[in-house]
């Protein structure tokens, strides 16, 4: 293994989230072959690739939904990996995972509730609240309604909501953008801009090459379960072959 | 109509237990996919121990208002361990495993139960059915005409006592901070996981929850039956399955109507016909349910998730 091309400078930053050597299998099924990438404080990191790639993946173990092969993750210089999912919560990190993950058999406010599920300072809930709520004032008016009543855009934006509601540090974040229209998405990214300048990082996996690496100060390109390129958000968008593969250029 | 006011009583009576075994089966459908076979069996537990306390408290005690309390409470708490004991113990181990394992497993603790109940060695009571001892002293609380309509005072507590559980429950599951857990781990327990609910513990007090309301009916029916055997779980817990499935497994308020529609439908049957009807009748029920509405009155279909 040759490792990743690596394009362009990245700014220091202070290191908030650390994968390496990260391997992801399902049974006889090899996810990800050994990927390690970084986070800085207050960074935007996009992660991009084919259909089946092996980002949700990623997430996943990061998150503790799966137990990784091998490898080693660590948050804020904690070991965190195979650490059991509810566990990571107090840590900080927050998952919106693929397909949203809406409780569609539960209100939109108690989606809501379930995302501060671990705070007791009521306070500091509501302010959360109306937070989400200056960001998509839609939430306010559906708040008493079953959740599965909702858009696929409404979702989206409940997803991310109910992430914010744990005030987390890192927020993972799954294709926000998958079967939206462009104007819900247009919104959207510009509210995960509004919440990285509020001090959230995002690790955000797309396969909407194009808005994520706008998005975002650095990006991993994913391939067939390996990293096959790094650099800067806009550098990427710029080489020859990120727009070839995933810009349709 | 003094016949029917009679049936409706005794349809009642009946049916509130069944709702209240009913929901144990619903909840814990809810939360884990697995029809707990051994339900029933914790039930029939819980009437032995229901029955030993008695015993200890001895005549006078055991029937006064702190005695009946003691007996459920001490009924309940026990079956609260024995559920958590089982789910930790055998369903846990086989959480991702496929279901059909422990479904298999399900149907073993319920042999093991109500088969290992029949030996009479140690504190095991033997397969010989006894009577239950009178906690509540049978009255005639109301008489109509004749002894044309009855309404015995057992009949009574035993509807208050089972509408009391089943709204402490509702508002548990549909009000508070855990029910919201519950209802979430129910219906994604790896999104619930990333919400920070520990999806263990709350399994596992709803496996107790569920087990210690078995109790109670238990011993409800207990007292209408006055017998206590070891095979009773398998009989009630058989007819509790159908009333939540009749209501949509997995849906609580479902179970509370399947349970009093079953209790209603095998009363005025056999109350118009002849008692060997009853079991034909409960299965009867349950088929046409299930043909006009595969997923219960209440119950939803929903997609297998990926
Ligand atoms: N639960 C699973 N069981 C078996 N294989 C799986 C499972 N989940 C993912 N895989 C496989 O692992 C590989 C990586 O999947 P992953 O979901 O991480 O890809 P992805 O990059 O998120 O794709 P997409 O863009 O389609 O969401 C794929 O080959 C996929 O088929
Ligand atoms: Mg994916």
């Amino acid at each position: 293994m040759s490792g990743p091309a690596v394009l362009g400078e990245r700014t220091p930053r202070d290191p908030l989230l650390e994968v390496k050597d990260l391997q992801v299998a399902y049974g006889a099924i090899t996810a990800l072959r050994g990927i390690s990438l970084s986070l800085g404080q207050g960074e935007v990191v996009a992660l991009i690739g084919a259909n089946g790639a092996g980002k949700t993946s990623t997430l996943r173990a990061i998150s503790g939904m799966l137990r990784p092969k091998a490898g080693k993750i660590t948050l804020r210089g904690q070991d965190i990996t195979g650490k059991k999912a509810h566990t990571l919560l107090p840590l900080g990190m927050a998952h919106a995972p693929e397909g949203r993950g809406i409780f569609l058999n539960l209100s939109v406010e108690e989606n809501l509730q379930l995302g501060a599920y671990l705070r007791k300072d009521t306070d500091g809930i509501q302010s959360d609240l109306e937070q989400s709520f200056g960001f998509f004032p839609v939430l306010k008016d559906r708040l008493q309604q079953l959740a599965g009543t909702l858009s696929g855009g409404e979702q989206q934006m409940l997803a991310i909501s109910r992430a914010l509601m744990s005030r987390p540090s890192l927020l993972l974040l799954d294709e926000p953008s998958l079967g939206l229209a462009p104007q819900i998405i247009e919104k959207i990214f510009g509210i995960l801009r509004d919440i990285n300048q509020k001090g959230v990082s995002i690790l955000l996996v797309e396969q909407n090459a194009h808005l994520a690496l706008n998005l975002a100060h650095y990006g991993y390109v994913l391939e067939t379960g390996e990293i096959a390129m790094t650099g800067p958000g806009k550098t990427l968008l710029a080489s020859e072959e990120v727009k070839k593969a995933y810009l349709g250029e | 109509m003094a016949d029917f006011i009679q049936h409706l009583i005794n349809g009642l009576a009946a049916g509130t237990i069944y709702a209240l075994v009913a929901l144990g089966y619903t909840m814990v459908y809810g939360v884990l996919k697995l029809i707990n076979f051994a339900h029933g069996d914790v039930m029939m537990v819980g009437v032995y121990i229901a029955y030993a306390t008695a015993k200890q408290l001895g005549r006078g005690a055991q029937s006064s208002l702190l005695g009946v309390m003691l007996i459920f409470l001490v009924a309940m708490g026990g079956c609260a361990l024995i559920g958590f004991l089982i789910e930790r113990f055998a369903y846990r181990p086989l959480r991702e495993k496929p279901r059909l394992t422990a479904l298999i497993t399900a149907i073993g603790i319920s042999f093991a139960l109500s088969y290992g109940f029949q030996l009479d060695i140690g504190f095991l009571p033997g397969a010989a059915p006894r009577a239950f001892p009178e906690i509540i002293r049978p009255t005639e609380w109301l008489v109509i005409g004749d002894r044309d309509v009855v309404l015995w005072n057992w009949q009574v507590i035993s509807v208050l006592i089972a509408v009391g559980l089943m709204v402490s429950l509702q508002y548990l599951v549909f009000k508070t901070r855990f029910g919201r857990a519950m209802r979430a781990v129910s219906y994604d327990h790896r999104t619930a996981a990333l919400m920070g609910i520990p999806v263990d513990r709350i399994i596992a007090l709803t496996f107790m929850l569920g087990s210690a309301l078995a109790a109670g009916a238990g011993i409800l029916y207990a007292i209408k039956d006055t017998a206590v055997q070891p095979l009773m779980g398998l009989y009630v817990g058989l007819k509790a399955f159908v009333a939540a499935v009749i209501g949509g497994i997995g849906h609580v308020p479902g179970a509370v109507v399947g349970g009093l529609l079953l209790g209603l439908v095998e009363e005025f049957v056999v109350g118009y016909t002849a008692s060997t009807w009853r079991d034909a009748v409960a299965f009867g029920f349950l088929i046409i349910v299930l043909l006009v509405r595969p997923e219960g009155l209440f119950g939803r279909i929903t997609a297998e998730k990926v």
